[in-house]
């Protein structure tokens, strides 16, 4: 029962993720957005590790590589977030 | 030697983030493809019937416990048309950067994608492709923004969250068939995956994800913009390999592991959705101003034909002989595709890198003075139409016959229109570029380009029409395939 809450609870937060993807207009949000879909994945990967009688470790592995890619992922989309504002603030300082 | 397959191309990686040295990165980039195109090559030249796929356990840990790798006909065919153009790009974009900073930032990048993608061809576990998927993913989009223009910023911005948006779709996937089966093994899955609602949404996510990675009509909407603001190369490199990556995990997921899932309406909806992309991809492609836009929609547009072979080969009784018939096909297509639409990313790149803009509108008397440029987009052209002797030919050749033996003449239409379609945009580039009546305009001068830049693209141009010569040898390959696949043993 428990295990069934906490994967609904992920397939939510999926969904929630996506929903804040599509609406969202700032690109931030959008980013969190993503990461929060992210995260709802994770979770019905651990509540998939509760599935069995004993606690199966190779969700777990998958949710490490899975949070480490979502970090990288992140770090690069912050970085091209940060660079597009640099050539702006650049391009208003030159004379036109 | 499978391994080497994906450990040369992360060895290469690393040297390449070691040494700073424009000449020691060239070196060890273009030795480094030649060598994968030696090794791919001699898989080719020694592929046994008897054991194909040929399985290869990762440090002697078998399926359940360890992960496999495994290569069979069609993976060899992706690996060596990967090999062969990440040869020739390599060739070509030891030349093309002329800044030593971004020479530091593209090398390794490049080497991680040809990683990823050698992983996603051979891997036999979901979530090994999972991280061949991020692998591709984020190094292509740290490839896109290479050169730190605005607007491929900003493309590589929308790529990036659209691929990992895809990737999740595809986890999610691949944690419900986990829980499902309690495997992640493709032939495990294979052999246990049952026709169910839970498969059925699963198999929903995994294709969402990929279709969304592959640009299908309607997820189209990053591609123009991140592959016609990319550097040269880079483009060429995501038009001709890493959209096809992900079309070939979907292949492999719908004819192979989920196939039994997989109903004719879902079939024929992504065959309309490709239809639509043939159609608006070459509309969109006669619009658009810029060359590099244009090659763009026309990789949209291709990518259309690709999918076509989902209601085909689902037709009916798959030990029918047009199933592989028509995954020849599409091989067909992708081998065609990557050759000449690399080809055509690298003469728009060199006609772009040579005026400084590539607006059609002033191309006027163009094939006087880049003569070769302008002749590797018209024979990379007569491919992509379909003409005959190309590789395009046959590829439509093959799958005109497998739609009609499958009796859906309807595809026909579709693709007689998309090639009418395909030579409508490419004739009017040529077009404007024939024209005799304007003299040079004052102060536009020409960058004299190094010759191996401009022959790269041409060699290219000539492998897709080579291409048309070596049908029976693709054919061979995927009919192995396909019987050792449906259980019949090899057939004569």
């Amino acid at each position: 029962m428990q295990e069934l809450m906490y994967s609904a609870g992920g397939v939510a937060l999926f969904g929630v993720g996506l929903y804040g993807l599509i609406v969202a207009g700032h690109i931030i949000r959008k980013l969190i957005a993503v990461n929060i879909s992210g995260i709802g994945v994770f979770m019905f990967l651990l509540a998939t590790a509760s599935h069995v009688e004993l606690t199966d470790p190779v969700p777990h592995a998958m949710v490490l590589t899975g949070i480490v890619v979502a970090v990288a992922g992140t770090a690069l989309c912050l970085w091209l977030v940060l660079q597009i504002h640099a050539v702006d603030v650049a391009s208003k300082e030159l004379p036109k | 030697m499978s391994v080497l397959i994906v450990g040369l191309p992360l060895l290469a990686a690393i040297v390449c983030m070691l040494v700073r040295k424009k000449l020691w990165l060239s070196v060890t980039s273009v030795s480094s493809s030649l060598l994968l195109v030696l090794m791919v090559g001699s898989l080719l030249l020694n592929v046994d019937p008897a054991v194909s796929p040929a399985v290869y356990p990762m440090s002697g840990w078998g399926a359940p416990l360890g992960i496999e790798l495994s290569v069979d006909g069609l993976s060899l065919i992706m690996l060596f048309v990967t090999s062969l153009v990440v040869l020739l790009l390599s060739v070509y974009s030891t030349y093309y950067f002329n800044v030593s900073e971004q020479h530091i930032r593209f090398w390794p990048l490049w080497w991680f994608l040809i990683a990823g993608l050698n992983v996603a061809f051979i891997a036999r576990d979901a979530f090994n492709i999972y991280v061949a998927l991020e692998m591709i993913g984020l190094a292509a989009v740290a490839l896109v923004a290479v050169a730190k223009k605005r607007a491929a910023l900003v493309a590589a911005l929308r790529y990036a969250m659209v691929g990992l948006v895809g990737s999740l779709c595809y986890l999610l996937g691949i944690a419900l068939l986990y829980r499902l089966y309690g495997t992640l093994d493709l032939s495990m899955l294979a052999n246990l995956a049952e026709p169910s609602l839970s498969t059925s949404v699963a198999l929903c996510l995994i294709s969402l994800g990929l279709l969304l990675k592959t640009a299908l009509f309607p997820f189209h909407f990053w591609l123009p913009p991140a592959h016609a603001s990319a550097p040269a190369p880079v483009s060429a490199a995501l038009s001709a390999l890493v959209v096809k990556a992900s079309f070939y995990l979907l292949l492999r997921f719908w004819l192979e592991v989920l196939a039994p899932s997989v109903s004719a309406g879902a079939a024929n909806v992504v065959g309309v959705l490709g239809a639509c992309a043939i159609i608006w991809g070459s509309l969109c492609a006669y619009r658009a101003t810029r060359l590099k836009l244009v090659v763009a929609y026309s990789t949209v547009a291709q990518l259309g034909y690709l999918f076509l072979v989902f209601p085909i080969a689902l037709a009916g009784d798959p030990e029918l002989g047009f199933r592989s018939g028509a995954v020849a096909a599409v091989a067909y297509f992708v081998i065609a595709h990557a050759l000449a639409k690399s080809a055509m990313f690298l003469a728009a790149g060199n006609i772009l890198a040579s005026t400084g803009n590539d607006d059609i509108r002033q191309f006027s008397g163009f094939a006087s003075r880049q003569p070769i440029a302008v002749f590797t987009i018209a024979i990379a052209g007569i491919s992509l139409i379909g003409l005959p002797p190309s590789g395009g030919f046959i590829a439509k050749w093959l799958l005109l016959t497998a739609a009609v033996e499958s009796q859906q003449w309807w595809w026909l239409v579709v693709m007689l229109v998309g090639g009418l379609l395909t030579a409508l945009y490419l004739f009017r580039i040529l077009g404007i570029a024939f024209e005799q009546n304007q003299p040079l305009a004052k102060g536009s001068n020409f960058l004299v380009l190094p010759k191996p830049m401009v022959f790269c693209g041409l060699a290219l141009a000539l492998l897709a029409i080579a291409g048309g010569f070596n049908a029976e040898w693709v054919i061979q390959l995927i009919d192995q395939d396909m019987s050792s696949l449906h259980g019949m043993g090899v057939a004569s």
